[in-house]
C-alpha cells in the first residue's frame, strides 16, 4: 500500500501539497508515482509563471504512460526542482521529499482547504483502484 | 481463391467449431440492410501473368528518354545492392517496431539510419523519418512554434508567424501551410532578390517571425547566404529551420556549422540517398535537431540500450509523445515513418560512404556545368540567375516555358520543369538538372531537342 | 551475427565500396565559404561488408514472410509478390514526379482505376489517394469537416467526438486540425453508450470519428442510430478505415451513412508494412464534403478519337480543396501495389476478404474460449479480430499478458497487440487475416495453451521471456533517460 502522510492535503489528480511558511510546495503522491512507474522525464513550470488551480503546470512521463501535473493552488512559481531534470528517478525514490516539482507563492492559501485530506485521498485512490479491476 | 488458403473441409471444420452453419452467419449482428454492398462495378479477376502484362503495358507507355528534371525529385544511381538487400522479405514484410527482441534488425538499421542522418546534417538527434520533404518542413514548423513558444511569448511576440527567406521548394511551402493553417500558424514568404536569392530585409516585417525557414542550396539550385540567415535568425530570437538535400551535404557547410550556432531544426526529403523517383513517393522525409529540442521531435525514434543479461540492444524510445500515449496532447499525429525507405537509405550511405558521396555530389555539380554550358550555347537561352549553384540552374528560353517542356517532351526527354505554374514572373523559365547519370551523348540530345523546341 | 556491431565499428579508415568508384568533379565554382570541412562520420566499408551486415540484421526480424503475425488493427496479411513486382517495373521506378501528363498517361490510367475501385468498395462519391498514411488520411478528413462547416458559415463547429476505445492518432488528428476532442464512453457490450452520445452532440460539434468494427473487435450495431444523432446535431461522420478488412465486400461506409474516411491500403490492400511504412491512407467523400477533396487526383476526359486522356486536378481548379499535403502526389508505389493486388482478387476475390478474415478470427476466438482463455465480449461476435484478456492469470499466477506476447515469440509467433484497447485490462488484440491456414490458427491455440501449462510449472520462465531471440527484455527506462539516439565516432572501438 502506498503512503499518504496525513499533514499533507491532496488533489483528486494526485498531486500533493504542503504549506511551509506561505510557500506551497507541489509534487505527486506515491500512488501517482507507483501507477506510472519508473520516471523517465519531468517538464516542470518556469520560475515566474502564473498558476492557476487546477490547470496544467507540467507533465511527466514513465515509459509507457504521460500525466499532466495541474497545479493545486493559484499562485506564481517561485522555484522548480532543476534536480529533476537530470535525476527523474527521484520521483519514484522520494515523492513527498527530493521528488517535489515546484514551490508556488500562493495567491490565497485558503485554496488548500479545498483540497482533499489524507483520509479522503485514500479513499479516492481506492476506488481508483477498484475500477481498474 | 487468390491468398486465401481454405478448402471445404477447412471451412466446414471452422463452423462446426465456431458451432455457425454458414460463414454469412457470422455476420448476424449486422443489420441485414446494410449487407448490400454493390460491387458490380468492379472487373473480374485476372491471375497474376495477365495483370503483370497489363501493368507491364501501361509502366512502358511512361517510359521515357534521359531526366533533367529536379525539383526535389533525382535521377541518381542507385547502387545494386541497395534494394537487393532492402527488398528482402524480412525488412520488406515485417511491421512497426513494437516488439523490440523481434525486431532488432529493423531497430538498429533505424539507429545507424539517426546516425548518419546526424552525421550529415551536423545535428545531434534524428528521429526514424516522416512521410516526405514537404509533410517534414509542416512537422518542422510545428516544432520549432512548440519549442519557441515560452521564449516567444515572454518577448511579447505572436507564436503564429514563421517567415520563410527566399526560394525555398513551393509545392514543400502548399503542403507545409496546409498541414500548419488549422493550428493558426501562418507561413510568411520573403520571396527573393533580383538574384534569386534570400532577401534578409524582408525577414523582420512586420514583426520578428518564431522561426525562420531557408533552404540549401535553394530551389533554384542557388546557394544561399545561410551564415548571414542564420546570424538573423539568433539576433531575432527565431529558431532556424535549415531544408536541405543530403546529396548537398557532402560537399556543403552542414546546418549545424552555419552561422555561429547553427540550425535547430534540418529536414528535408531522402529521395536523393538510393530511392527512385518513382512518381515522387515513397520516399522519406527526414527531421534532425538539437538534442535540447528532442521532447519536441514528432514520429519515432530508436534509442540504444541493454537487455537483462547486459547484451546491447534497440528499442523504441520517447513513446511518451506519441499518440498511443499522448493521444490528443500527442505532439504529432503521425505513426508511421517510411521504414523501407529509411533501410535502403541506410544501405546507399553505409556503400558510399563520406568519400563516395561527396563524389555523386561533385560528379553533379560538373555534369550540371556542362549542361548550362551546352544549353546556354543556344541562341536566346540565358542563365536567369547568376551566383554559385550546386546541381540545379534556372535557365531563360525567352518564350513560354511550358509550350516549350511540351515540344521537347515529344522527343522523349523530360527537359526540365517548367516554373510558370508557380512563379508567374519565370514563365520563361525551365528548372534544370543533370545529376552524376547523365551523359554527354543525352546532354547533346537534350541541347538538340531544347534548340529544335525554340525553333534554333 | 553475435557480435552485434554497427556499421560504423566494423569500418575502417580508407576503406572504399564499389559504389564510391566514380570520377570525382571539380568544385571550383563554389566559394570556399559555403562547404564543408570536416567530412561526415559515415561509416567506411567494403561492399561485402555492407551486403552481409544488413542481410545479418534482416535475420533479426520477424516478418510476415517468416512468422504468422497476428497484430490486432493492422492487418498483417500476405503481400503478394505480384503486386510487388508490378510496381517495380522500371516505367514507373523512374517516372519524374513532374514529368507531364502526355508521358504519365499509363500511371495516371493506374490512380484512375484504383479511385474508380476505392470509390466502389466505400460506398462513396469520389477518391482522393495523396494521403500517405492512415494518419494523413485522417488530417485530411477532419480537415475537411472542418473546411465544410466554415463554407457553411458554421465556424463554432469545432468539437470532435471518438468513443473513449478509439485509437490515439482520432484525438492527436483532432487537435492537429486545430479541433477540441470529446470523449464518449463505450459499453459493455463494446458499443458506444447512446445516451453518452446524444449528451455530447450539440451546436459545436464538427463531426464524429468512428472505427467500424471498432477496436473492441466488434461490429458497431446501433450504427444506423449513431449517424442519425450526429446529422441531426449538424455533425459529420468520419470512418477511420483501419478494420475495413473485417467488413471488405458485405457492408460498405458509404451504406452506413459516414461522410468521409480514409482507407489503409497497407492493412486492407495488403501492401507490405516494410518495417513501419510507408503506407498509403487515399480518403473517399460523399458529395457534400467534394469541393475540399485534398489535391491531386486524377481525372480523364474522351478525346475526340475516344480514347482517354488523364490529367492530374490540382488546386488550382478546385478553390476550396485542403490542399497538397505532400510535395508531390503521395506514395505512388504503395497506389500501385494496391491496384495490382485489387486486379488479381477481383469483384468476387474482393468480397471473400471480409468473410474469410471473419471466418478465420471467430474460429481462432472458439478455439481460444474453448481452451480456457477469457474473451473480453464473450457474448459478441468476432470482426476480423477480437480481444483475449490475461486478467485471471496476472493475478493468480503473476504472468501478465506482456509475459505471454514475449513467450509466444520463443514459439515463433509475433505477438498481438497488446494491451490494446485501454478499456480491457491485460488484452490481446488479434487478428488472424484471411490469408492464414487453418493449421497455423491451431498451432497457435496450442502455444498459447502450453504457456499457460508453463505460467503454472513455472511463471519465471514465462516472466523471463524471450530466451531464444538476439535479445531478451530491453531496458525501456535506461533508454529513455540515458538517450543514445546516434553512434559517436568518440564511442568507437569501445567493444
Amino acid at each position: 500500500m502506498s503512503e499518504t502522510p496525513t499533514e499533507l492535503r491532496y488533489a483528486s489528480s494526485h498531486e500533493w501539497a504542503r504549506l511551509e511558511d506561505g510557500v506551497v510546495v507541489v509534487g505527486i503522491s506515491d500512488f501517482a508515482q507507483e501507477s506510472l512507474g519508473d520516471v523517465v522525464y519531468v517538464e516542470l513550470p518556469e520560475v515566474g509563471q502564473e498558476l492557476q488551480a487546477g490547470a496544467e503546470a507540467g507533465v511527466i512521463e514513465s515509459v509507457k504512460a504521460a500525466a499532466d501535473i495541474y497545479s493545486p493552488v493559484s499562485g506564481k512559481v517561485i522555484a522548480a526542482n532543476e534536480i529533476l531534470n537530470a535525476a527523474p528517478e527521484r520521483v519514484n525514490q522520494d515523492p513527498y521529499g527530493d521528488g517535489w516539482f515546484f514551490k508556488a507563492a500562493p495567491t490565497d492559501a485558503a485554496e488548500l482547504d479545498e483540497l482533499l485530506d489524507a483520509d479522503a485521498y485514500r479513499e479516492h485512490c481506492e476506488s481508483e483502484e477498484a475500477e481498474r479491476d | 481463391m487468390p491468398f486465401i488458403p481454405h478448402t471445404p473441409d477447412d471451412v466446414r471444420a471452422m463452423l462446426a467449431a465456431i458451432g455457425a452453419t454458414s460463414i454469412d452467419e457470422l455476420f448476424d449482428e449486422i443489420e441485414p440492410a446494410l449487407k448490400s454492398a454493390d460491387f458490380s462495378a468492379i472487373d473480374d479477376a485476372v491471375e497474376e501473368m495477365t495483370m503483370l502484362a497489363e501493368m507491364a503495358a501501361r509502366a512502358h507507355r511512361d517510359e521515357t528518354g534521359p531526366c533533367f528534371a529536379g525539383a526535389g525529385c533525382y535521377d541518381h544511381h542507385i547502387p545494386a545492392a541497395v534494394w537487393d538487400i532492402a527488398g528482402r522479405g524480412e525488412f520488406l514484410t515485417a511491421y512497426t517496431p513494437y516488439q523490440a527482441e523481434a525486431s532488432q534488425g529493423t531497430l538498429q538499421t533505424v539507429y545507424e539510419y539517426q546516425s548518419m542522418m546526424a552525421a550529415l546534417t551536423g545535428m545531434e538527434v534524428s528521429n526514424a523519418s516522416v512521410y516526405d520533404g514537404g509533410s517534414a518542413l509542416g512537422e518542422a514548423v510545428l516544432m520549432a512554434v512548440r519549442a519557441n513558444r515560452k521564449s516567444a511569448l515572454r518577448r511579447d511576440v505572436s507564436t503564429h508567424r514563421v517567415a520563410v527567406a527566399g526560394a525555398c521548394h513551393p509545392l514543400y511551402l502548399r503542403a507545409a501551410a496546409n498541414i500548419v493553417r488549422n493550428q493558426g500558424i501562418e507561413l510568411t514568404q520573403t520571396g527573393f532578390g533580383t538574384d534569386g536569392r534570400a532577401d534578409l530585409d524582408a525577414l523582420a516585417a512586420p514583426e520578428p517571425p518564431v522561426a525562420v525557414v531557408v533552404q540549401q542550396p535553394n530551389f533554384f539550385g542557388l546557394i544561399e547566404p545561410v551564415d548571414e540567415v542564420a546570424r538573423w535568425a539568433r539576433a531575432n530570437h527565431a529558431l532556424l529551420i535549415a531544408v536541405v538535400n543530403p546529396t548537398a551535404l557532402a560537399l556543403l557547410a552542414p546546418p549545424g556549422e552555419w552561422g555561429e550556432d547553427g540550425a535547430d531544426i534540418v529536414c528535408g526529403d531522402g529521395q536523393p540517398l538510393g530511392i527512385p523517383m518513382a512518381s515522387g513517393g515513397p520516399s522519406f522525409g527526414f527531421i534532425c535537431t538539437r538534442r535540447r529540442h528532442v521532447r519536441q521531435l514528432p514520429g519515432r525514434i530508436v534509442g540504444r540500450t541493454v537487455d537483462r543479461d547486459g547484451r546491447t540492444g534497440y528499442t523504441l524510445t520517447l513513446q511518451a509523445r506519441e499518440q498511443h500515449i499522448r493521444r490528443g496532447k500527442a505532439t504529432s499525429n503521425i505513426c508511421t515513418n517510411q521504414g523501407l525507405l529509411v533501410t535502403a537509405a541506410t544501405i546507399y550511405l553505409a556503400l558510399m560512404g563520406a568519400a563516395g558521396l561527396r563524389r555523386a555530389a561533385t560528379r553533379c555539380h560538373a555534369r550540371t556545368r556542362d549542361m548550362v554550358c551546352a544549353l546556354t550555347a543556344i541562341d536566346s537561352v540565358r542563365e536567369r540567375f547568376d551566383g554559385p549553384f550546386f546541381h540545379e540552374r534556372v535557365i531563360d528560353v525567352g518564350q513560354p516555358a511550358d509550350a516549350v517542356a511540351a515540344t521537347v517532351a515529344a522527343t522523349g526527354i523530360v527537359g526540365g520543369v517548367s516554373l510558370g505554374r508557380f512563379f508567374p514572373e519565370l514563365a520563361n523559365c525551365l528548372l534544370v538538372c543533370a545529376t552524376e547519370k547523365r551523359t554527354d551523348a543525352e546532354i547533346a540530345a537534350f541541347r538538340e531537342a531544347l534548340a529544335g523546341a525554340l525553333g534554333r | 551475427m553475435s557480435r552485434n556491431e554497427t556499421i560504423f565499428d566494423i569500418g575502417a579508415p580508407g576503406r572504399r565500396a564499389a559504389a564510391q568508384q566514380q570520377p570525382d568533379g571539380d568544385v571550383a565554382n563554389l566559394p570556399a565559404d559555403c562547404l564543408r570541412q570536416t567530412p561526415p562520420a559515415l561509416a567506411e566499408v567494403s561492399e561485402l561488408q555492407a551486403v552481409r551486415h544488413y542481410t545479418n540484421l534482416s535475420a533479426r526480424n520477424f516478418a510476415i514472410d517468416r512468422q504468422f503475425y497476428p497484430l490486432g488493427s493492422c492487418t498483417m496479411k500476405y503481400n503478394p509478390r505480384g503486386a510487388h513486382r508490378a510496381a517495380s517495373l522500371p516505367g514507373f521506378l523512374n517516372r519524374h514526379p513532374l514529368a507531364p501528363d502526355a508521358l504519365s498517361q499509363g500511371f495516371l490510367s493506374c490512380l484512375h482505376d484504383l479511385q474508380e475501385t476505392l470509390k466502389t468498395v466505400t460506398g462513396m462519391a469520389a477518391v482522393s489517394l495523396t494521403p500517405m498514411a492512415g494518419a494523413q488520411g485522417e488530417f485530411a478528413g477532419v480537415a475537411m469537416i472542418r473546411a465544410c462547416h466554415d463554407a457553411g458559415g458554421d465556424g463554432e463547429r469545432r468539437e470532435i467526438i471518438v468513443p473513449t476505445a478509439a485509437h490515439g492518432t482520432n484525438p492527436a488528428t483532432a487537435t492537429m486540425c486545430g479541433c477540441t476532442v470529446r470523449e464518449v464512453a463505450v459499453g459493455a457490450d463494446g458499443d458506444v453508450e447512446m445516451e453518452n452520445l446524444k449528451a455530447a452532440v450539440g451546436q459545436h460539434t464538427a463531426g464524429i470519428m468512428l472505427t467500424n468494427p471498432s477496436t473492441c473487435g466488434v461490429f458497431e450495431r446501433r450504427i444506423l442510430e449513431i449517424a442519425a444523432v450526429v446529422h441531426d446535431a449538424g455533425g459529420l461522420l468520419y470512418y477511420d478505415g483501419a478494420n475495413l478488412n473485417a467488413i471488405l465486400g458485405k457492408v460498405r461506409p458509404g451504406d452506413m451513412g459516414f461522410d468521409v474516411l480514409h482507407l489503409n491500403l497497407h492493412k486492407t490492400f495488403a501492401t507490405p508494412h516494410g518495417g513501419g511504412g510507408p503506407g498509403a491512407g487515399p480518403v473517399a467523400v460523399n458529395e457534400r464534403l467534394l469541393p475540399f477533396l485534398p489535391t491531386p487526383f486524377v481525372e480523364r476526359e474522351q478525346d475526340s478519337a475516344g480514347g482517354w486522356r488523364y490529367r492530374f486536378l490540382d488546386a488550382d481548379k478546385r478553390p476550396e480543396s485542403i490542399g497538397r499535403l505532400s510535395a508531390f502526389m503521395g506514395n505512388a508505389g504503395i497506389l500501385l501495389r494496391a491496384l495490382a493486388y485489387a486486379r488479381m482478387l477481383g469483384r468476387d476475390g474482393l468480397r471473400r476478404v471480409g468473410e474469410y478474415a471473419t471466418l478465420n478470427a471467430n474460429y481462432l476466438m472458439a478455439r481460444l474460449r474453448d481452451a480456457g482463455f477469457e474473451l473480453a465480449y464473450p457474448e459478441r461476435r468476432a470482426s476480423h479480430e477480437f480481444i483475449v484478456t490475461f486478467r485471471h492469470e496476472a493475478k493468480t499466477l503473476g504472468v501478465t499478458a506482456m509475459d505471454f506476447a514475449k513467450r509466444l515469440l520463443d514459439y515463433g509467433f509475433h505477438a498481438p497487440t497488446t494491451y490494446f484497447p485501454l478499456l480491457v485490462a491485460e488484452c490481446f488484440l488479434i487478428e488472424p487475416t484471411e490469408t492464414e491456414t487453418k493449421e497455423e490458427l491451431d498451432a497457435f491455440v496450442d502455444a498459447l495453451v502450453c504457456i499457460r501449462e508453463e505460467a503454472q510449472r513455472d511463471p519465471e520462465r514465462v516472466r523471463s521471456a524471450p530466451h531464444s531471440l538476439p535479445v531478451s527484455r530491453l531496458d525501456e527506462v535506461k533508454a529513455a533517460r540515458e538517450l543514445d539516439l546516434a553512434y559517436h565516432a568518440t564511442a568507437r572501438r569501445g567493444r
